[in-house]
């Protein structure tokens, strides 16, 4: 099943939360919304699960509008925060939601097993919720939102409060389910993304500021190649005009403080060999190339500060 | 099964976990035998009536006590829910706004109807001492079947536009003190048009007849109404969301 978002708005008062985004989530892809607190993120997940109103614009599950009646069962929540009855022991909570979700009465068991298993819940089953830990909690809500089999995962920053063992779990069970379903994740941790996520989605201020795979927005956001090179057997300025000479180099920068290193900038193409060559001819040493990637968190940071 | 019957289902096994059943089951159990057997207020206990009815309790006794206690029953369910974002959980599973007020209104009159089954003791008692009407003490249970429905509405509704229970329980006792009360002295101290509509509007004015073993289908239609209004506005309140 996939997710087809149009021109979706909505406004609390004055302030608009999203406004007039688009985007589309095809069957079998993790997709990695980002943004900072309050850019709409929630709001938008919630307007998927058709829990807030639409104001305007269409979301589309499989062809089929989001309002209407028997959608709600091809779609796991997990919501911000993780809400749960703390005084329901776990297994009762399972079974609560799978009747709730339509699970017909003989798979129910074996679903709830299946949820243990998969969330790791087996050592705590027979607690109650509110006597779980953070982690644990998670999982739980974890657990609610596939005990149906979903083709739709809608989960609002489902690894806070895990530890980070649960954490890589978390992100292996999510990677695994998005061979097959549709997530759509949401998260402030930025490796997260990268971990699990095929396609990233930043929005700010209601508005989608990014939409790519991590390395197309790498590319988008620093333009050009950035090579870090330590080279001796000359002086620096002698270097540096070397370095200029080859073709493809657009800027050469010495870096501030040090003798002999150098960041060479260049335009859609690798140098590497270039400057390995020159260095032999000249009979330079060559200590250190390091190709420069740009983090995700720059990218974030340039992307959502105004 | 249908959603709504899975909602009361688990409305009914929290009820029993968390104790409310039995703490509520029993000091109504209490109150009513108290103003049954030992001392009467408005009407007199059984042995001041010298009649093999069951008069005191359903005027005495399980009047006031309904009017406490649906308002502790029906606080938490729907402020609650908001309170601790379960609400959201709910609502984006299979279940519509509807299913959710219906199931949590028939897991509270489930109670109710419990806590009244658990008083036929008190009825087998006194039709041993005399000559009990039967018709008419049913009459009386399905008047208070059909007052706690329409005051579990009201109380459904309380507790659907805050998210504080204390508020909410505090909203439904009031309007439990216009419907039960206040009206009805008002009714009776009012003249002309006042006075009907007052008359009209108290809970105990068609309630009454009914403990007298008069089912006048006006009296049922009322509080059916109350219950349909009740449970619509908060229908409403509940699809209303930030």
């Amino acid at each position: 099943m996939d997710i087809q978002i149009r021109n979706l708005s909505k406004s609390y008062g004055p302030q608009k939360a999203v406004d007039n985004i688009s985007f589309d989530v095809k069957t079998g892809e993790v997709l990695g919304f980002l943004g900072p607190n309050g850019a709409g993120k929630t709001t938008t997940m919630k307007m998927i699960t058709n829990y807030l109103q639409i104001e305007n614009g269409e979301i589309l599950l499989g062809g089929k509008d989001v309002t209407e009646p028997g959608i709600k069962k091809h779609i796991g929540y997990l919501p911000e925060h993780n809400p749960l009855y703390l005084e329901m022991p776990i297994l009762d909570y399972l079974a609560f939601c799978a009747a709730l979700q339509k699970v017909p009465k003989s798979k129910i068991n074996h679903q709830i097993q299946k949820m243990v298993r998969q969330c790791g819940l087996n050592a705590e089953k027979h607690k109650k919720i509110g006597e779980l830990s953070k982690g644990y909690r998670q999982r739980v809500g974890l657990a609610q939102a596939m005990i149906h089999d979903p083709e739709i995962l809608i989960l609002d920053e489902p690894t806070t409060g895990l530890d980070p063992n649960q954490i890589v779990e978390i992100r292996e069970l999510i990677r695994d389910l998005g061979k097959e379903k549709t997530v759509i994740l949401s998260t402030h941790i930025l490796p997260e993304v990268e971990a699990t996520c095929d396609r990233i989605l930043i929005i700010n201020q209601g508005k989608i500021v990014a939409n790519g795979t991590s390395e197309t927005l790498r590319k988008q956001a620093s333009g050009n190649n950035v090579l870090k090179v330590k080279i001796n057997g000359a002086d620096n300025g002698t270097i540096q005009q070397a370095l200029l000479n080859i073709p493809e180099v657009q800027l050469v920068d010495i870096v501030k403080d040090s003798q002999d290193k150098f960041e060479v900038q260049s335009k859609d193409a690798v140098v590497n060999e270039a400057v390995y060559r020159l260095c032999v001819k000249n009979n330079w040493v060559l200590h250190e190339m390091v190709p420069f990637e740009t983090k995700l968190e720059d990218i974030f940071r340039d992307l959502t500060l105004n | 099964m249908s959603p709504i019957w899975i909602v009361t289902r688990k409305e009914i096994s929290s009820f029993f976990d968390s104790l409310v059943a039995y703490v509520f089951l029993i000091v109504f159990l209490l109150i009513c035998g108290i103003f049954t057997w030992l001392y009467g207020m408005f009407v007199g206990d059984v042995f001041i009536r010298g009649q093999a009815d069951l008069m005191a309790f359903f005027i005495n006794g399980a009047l006031p006590a309904i009017g406490l206690f649906i308002p502790a029953i029906t606080m938490g369910m729907i402020a609650k829910e908001r309170k601790s974002g379960t609400i959201e959980l709910l609502l984006t599973k299979s279940l519509t706004n509807s299913q959710l007020v219906i199931g949590k209104f028939l897991a509270c009159l489930l109670l109710i109807f419990a806590a009244l089954v658990f008083t036929l003791p008190y009825l087998i008692t006194i039709s041993q001492i005399g000559d009990l009407d039967l018709g008419r003490t049913l009459a009386g249970y399905l008047g208070l079947l059909l007052i706690s429905s329409a005051y579990i509405s009201l109380g459904l509704f309380a507790s659907s536009i805050t998210e504080d229970q204390v508020v909410a329980f505090v909203l439904s006792l009031i309007m439990g003190i216009c419907f039960f009360i206040l009206f009805s002295i008002l009714g009776n101290n009012l003249n002309g048009l006042g006075a009907e509509i007052f008359n009209y509007s108290s809970f105990f004015s068609h309630y009454e007849p009914m403990v007298r073993g008069v089912i006048d289908s006006r009296d049922v239609i009322f509080f059916l109404s109350i219950t349909f209004l009740g449970l619509l506005l908060t229908i409403n309140q509940v699809s209303k969301r930030r």
